[in-house]
């Protein structure tokens, strides 16, 4: 049961974009159109449940063990460069429809803070292995959610009149703002 | 004339090429943890540490690191130096290291960072590079700070904690929230633009 709390929070309440502000860089550049940014979603989603399941491992078998949790952030972002890369080697070539549908959007993945910050928020959690996935894998979904939803909203704004001052960036952060607000009525689903 | 082009190196991170208005890096940072003025500022300073040094260390060192894994080797460098910032914080100042979380550890992955190691510090001088640091640093520091002081402002009636509105004021929690964050930084990116542009409107007439 508090899996499912876990997994429904990640997604809608404490969403990773609305409320951690993690993944921000694509969530305001892949965010045109809706299937780049399905993709870019699936992507992220998958890299995040990959990342969980090799970060944990590394810092509750090895750092903490040997009483070197300061090594984190060295370890966990070489950790998630290689993964990245080798994702991209096997996407390459076991599958290239794939590789096309979301191969540019890989090498990105490695700067995406949400990565990084999933790492580090459950090391900070202490959450389990299981918990972990669920995390991981909640937030990649949330991700997604944010993502495909901005870019439903900015494919309607391309034919709407905005202020001058406003165009591209900041009516983009607007939209999120109300988006987060929107977001922010769901908090009261758990308590 | 060296003297004025390296002004100009310095001065562009200000306004001109500022990294939050207008190259829109580092967003995650900017957005989460400029709810006090406090924290903006420890941000700013924290980043700044980060960027100067790394940005030193890799011009220094840009003959020797071979092409193919340069970018595996700023990484490691700021890694390493965010470390440093992040076991400091946490040592001398830990309400604040607690207050800011894992965004400090997440300056590893502040794309200005890398952005700069890549695009200036590995192509210019140590001097040159060491100038660039300082000048974006400081027009990051300025924006988190302005960001954080009207978010501050209006969620809870204070600036760095101290009470400046009256009694009679009713603070704006939701400016405390994540969309108050949201919403702040577009109205002042958009106000950048807009000043951008009568500016060079002035200019040409």
């Amino acid at each position: 049961m508090n899996l499912v709390l876990l997994f429904v929070s990640a997604v809608l309440i404490n969403n990773f974009v609305l409320h951690y502000f993690l993944g921000i860089c694509p969530f305001l550049g892949v965010s045109k159109k809706v299937d780049a940014a399905l993709s870019m979603g699936v992507a992220v989603t998958f890299v995040l449940a990959l990342t969980a399941v090799v970060t944990w491992p590394i810092n509750h078998w090895l750092l903490i063990p040997y009483g070197m949790p300061y090594l984190q952030i060295v370890s966990f972002i070489l950790v998630i460069a290689s993964l990245v890369q080798l994702v991209e080697m096997f996407v390459r070539k076991t599958s290239p429809p794939l590789y096309q549908a979301m191969g540019i959007y890989l090498p990105l993945i490695t700067v995406n803070c949400a990565i990084m910050g999933l790492a580090l928020l459950a090391s900070l959690k202490e959450y389990g292995f299981a918990e972990t996935v669920v995390f991981g894998v909640g937030a990649g979904i949330g991700f997604t959610l944010a993502i495909v939803l901005m870019a439903a909203i900015r494919e309607r704004l391309e034919l709407a009149d905005v202020p001058w001052p406003l165009r591209g960036a900041p009516i983009a952060l607007i939209v999120a703002g109300i988006m987060a607000l929107a977001f922010l009525g769901f908090s009261g689903m758990i308590k | 004339m060296p003297d004025n082009s390296l002004r100009k190196e310095f001065v562009k991170g200000l306004w001109a090429e500022n990294p939050v208005s207008r190259q829109l890096l580092g967003m995650c940072s900017t957005l989460a943890v400029t709810n006090a003025v406090v924290n903006g500022l420890a941000m700013g300073l924290a980043v700044a540490f980060v960027l100067i040094l790394s940005s030193l260390f890799v011009s220094l060192i840009r003959k020797i690191i071979p092409n193919q894994v340069r970018i595996a080797s700023y990484i490691v460098i700021i890694a390493s130096f965010v470390t440093i910032a992040d076991r400091f914080m946490a040592a001398y100042f830990p309400p604040l290291s607690k207050a800011l979380g894992p965004y400090v550890p997440l300056i590893v992955v502040n794309c200005i960072i890398l952005g700069r190691a890549e695009a200036f510090a590995s192509r210019n001088s140590a001097g040159r590079s060491l100038i660039d640091a300082l000048g974006m640093s400081l027009g990051y520091t300025i924006a988190l700070v302005i960001l954080s002081a009207i978010r501050e402002l209006l969620g809870s009636g204070t600036l760095l904690g101290r009470p400046v509105l009256g009694a009679w004021f009713e603070p704006w929690v939701i400016m405390l929230l994540p969309p108050g964050a949201f919403l702040t930084l577009g109205i002042l990116i958009a106000a950048a633009f807009a000043i951008e542009r009568k500016a060079r409107r002035r200019r040409s007439a």
